[in-house]
């Protein structure tokens, strides 16, 4: 135990601490998996138009999302907003719109491919039967879509509160932020804590992100076959 | 039909992108500081900074002795224990921002600190960037050796001997540039170089002083021969460019605690466990009067 430096965790408040931060990380990550869900499937939808102009312009958005790293978007709406428009963000908003501004983007591109991937006959059987495009879509091709989707989904949702570890570059304190301190902080009298505190921190990461797993594998086998 | 569907679906994403944005543009209106656009600048002035009863600093939170978080949540450390001292005299109250060495410009840029007391050695192009004010701290190359050979200076590396340094630190830019004639060892990590000098690869090993200082005072057989190599660069409070008004006062304060001896009691405080009391005038700047 001593050579692992797991005793560090028990000193004053350092457990909490880090729960605190798990806590952070997580609140920043779930609220922005909401919007880009939501905003996502929308920005899907849009995505398969077959509209030139809108076919650019999703494009654009989406490769500006996956070329850029998601640290320069936090420093650019974190201290560029602030720059630009004056606007004092908070680091928390910063964080939840630059993993909105993202996760949409991705989102989006998951259920282009999702919708995308119905086969023709499903719309034409469904027009044939004499449903509007609203109903075909409600009906048919969005609870398809769905299912084909929620594998996906989850991977980007575990990708999204995986990088949250970023926003401590702009002054947000979560978890793996924490970790730094409690290790830094304890350097003289256990020089190995890193181990230990680290190991903790990769359990409480997964203690987060199972939950998730196992909602979709449920979801999954629930609205399968 | 279908591109009526389409453009409704585009004007509804719109109106949500634009909820969020004016959404978060509200939140930070409310809390943000009005004062400073009153005046069309980015930074608080210091009337403004006592008016609003917080002053808002940017530390280290995990550079242990310097700036750290204890276990029980508190920030600590050579430049809290000052920052601390500082908000007491202006008679506020103290916000620390957790900050990196890459962002402590950016933070005063935007203001979003009022002062960066982070480790921050004055540079000439940090200079141009922020305001520094007097320094309270030296900062120079140290040359580590086994106690069975010490170098003393720099003419006792022999013509064969090799120094190692870490690539990437300022212990190497000053050799390669002052000392040209002295082989180097260049280790990547800090852990490589320390098992380099363990296993005798060079005579010396030469990294910022504070760390070799450090590193012979837990290891037994290693002493400093060398305390103090090259330019003596100094550690300061930073504020945002133009911001005379906190600067003027930050000066003040650093002459005034000079009569107290306050860095030196800050030293004891803080510094001493990792670094000795034997280096304690090299490293300590007091009244903002650099010695030498």
């Amino acid at each position: 135990m001593q050579a692992l430096g797991i005793e560090v965790l028990f000193k004053g408040s350092n457990f909490a601490r880090l729960l605190g931060g798990l806590w952070v990380a997580l609140e920043i990550s779930l609220i922005s998996v909401l919007l880009s869900i939501i905003l996502g499937i929308f920005f899907g939808i849009i995505m398969t138009s077959k509209n030139p102009i809108v076919r650019i312009f999703t494009r654009i958005y989406l490769e500006i999302v996956r070329i850029m790293p998601q640290m320069v978007l936090l420093f650019i709406v974190f201290f560029g907003t602030t720059r630009v428009f004056g606007w004092n963000l908070s680091a928390e908003a910063a964080s939840i719109i630059v993993f909105t501004f993202w996760g949409t983007a991705e989102m989006g591109d998951l259920v282009r491919g999702a919708v995308t991937s119905i086969p023709k006959h499903q719309y034409e059987s469904s027009y044939a039967l004499g449903m509007t495009n609203v109903q075909t879509y409600y009906h048919i091709v969005i609870p398809q879509t769905l299912r084909r989707l929620i594998p996906l989904s989850i991977n980007l949702v575990t990708r999204m509160i995986k990088t949250t570890s970023l926003v401590m570059m702009i002054g947000v304190v979560e978890a793996l932020k924490v970790a730094q301190q409690i290790i830094e902080a304890n350097r003289m009298s256990s020089p190995n804590a890193a181990f230990g505190v680290f190991a903790a921190v990769f359990v409480l990461y997964f203690l987060a992100c199972w939950p998730i797993s196992l909602l979709a594998g449920f979801l999954e086998k629930k609205w399968g076959g | 039909m279908r591109k009526n569907r389409l453009l409704s679906i585009l004007a509804l994403l719109t109106a949500l992108v634009m909820t969020v944005t004016v959404f978060a543009g509200c939140g930070n209106s409310s809390n943000g500081d009005s004062d400073s656009k009153s005046t069309g600048a980015i930074y608080r002035t210091l009337d403004e900074i006592t008016k609003s009863g917080t002053i808002k600093i940017g530390v280290f939170s995990d550079k242990n002795p310097f700036g750290y978080v204890d276990e029980n949540g508190e920030y600590q450390g050579y430049d809290v224990y000052f920052a601390e001292r500082l908000a007491k005299d202006l008679g506020v109250k103290v916000e620390y921002v957790s900050t990196e060495a890459a962002s402590r410009i950016e933070y005063l840029q935007t203001g979003k600190v009022d002062i960066i007391l982070a480790n921050f050695t004055v540079t000439d192009e940090r200079k141009e960037e922020v305001d520094f004010a007097l320094p309270y701290m030296n900062v120079a190359l140290g040359v580590l050796s086994p106690n069975s050979k010490v170098i003393k200076s720099l003419d006792d590396i022999g013509e064969n001997d090799e120094v190692i340094v870490i690539s990437g630190t300022t212990a190497e830019t000053y050799f390669a540039q002052n000392h040209p004639e002295i082989k180097l060892q260049k280790y990547d990590t800090y852990a490589a170089a320390k098992t380099a000098l363990e296993n005798g690869n060079g005579v010396a090993w030469a990294n910022d002083n504070t760390e070799v200082i450090a590193y012979s005072l837990q290891n037994d057989g290693y002493t400093v021969g060398i305390p103090s190599l090259g330019s003596n660069d100094t550690i300061a409070p930073a504020v945002s460019k133009g911001n005379s008004t906190l600067l003027d006062w930050i000066n003040e304060e650093i002459e005034t605690l000079g009569q107290e001896n306050f860095f030196h009691k800050d030293y004891e405080a803080t510094l001493k466990d990792t670094y000795g009391s034997e280096y304690e005038d090299q490293l300590v700047v007091e009244g903002g009067k650099v010695s030498e």
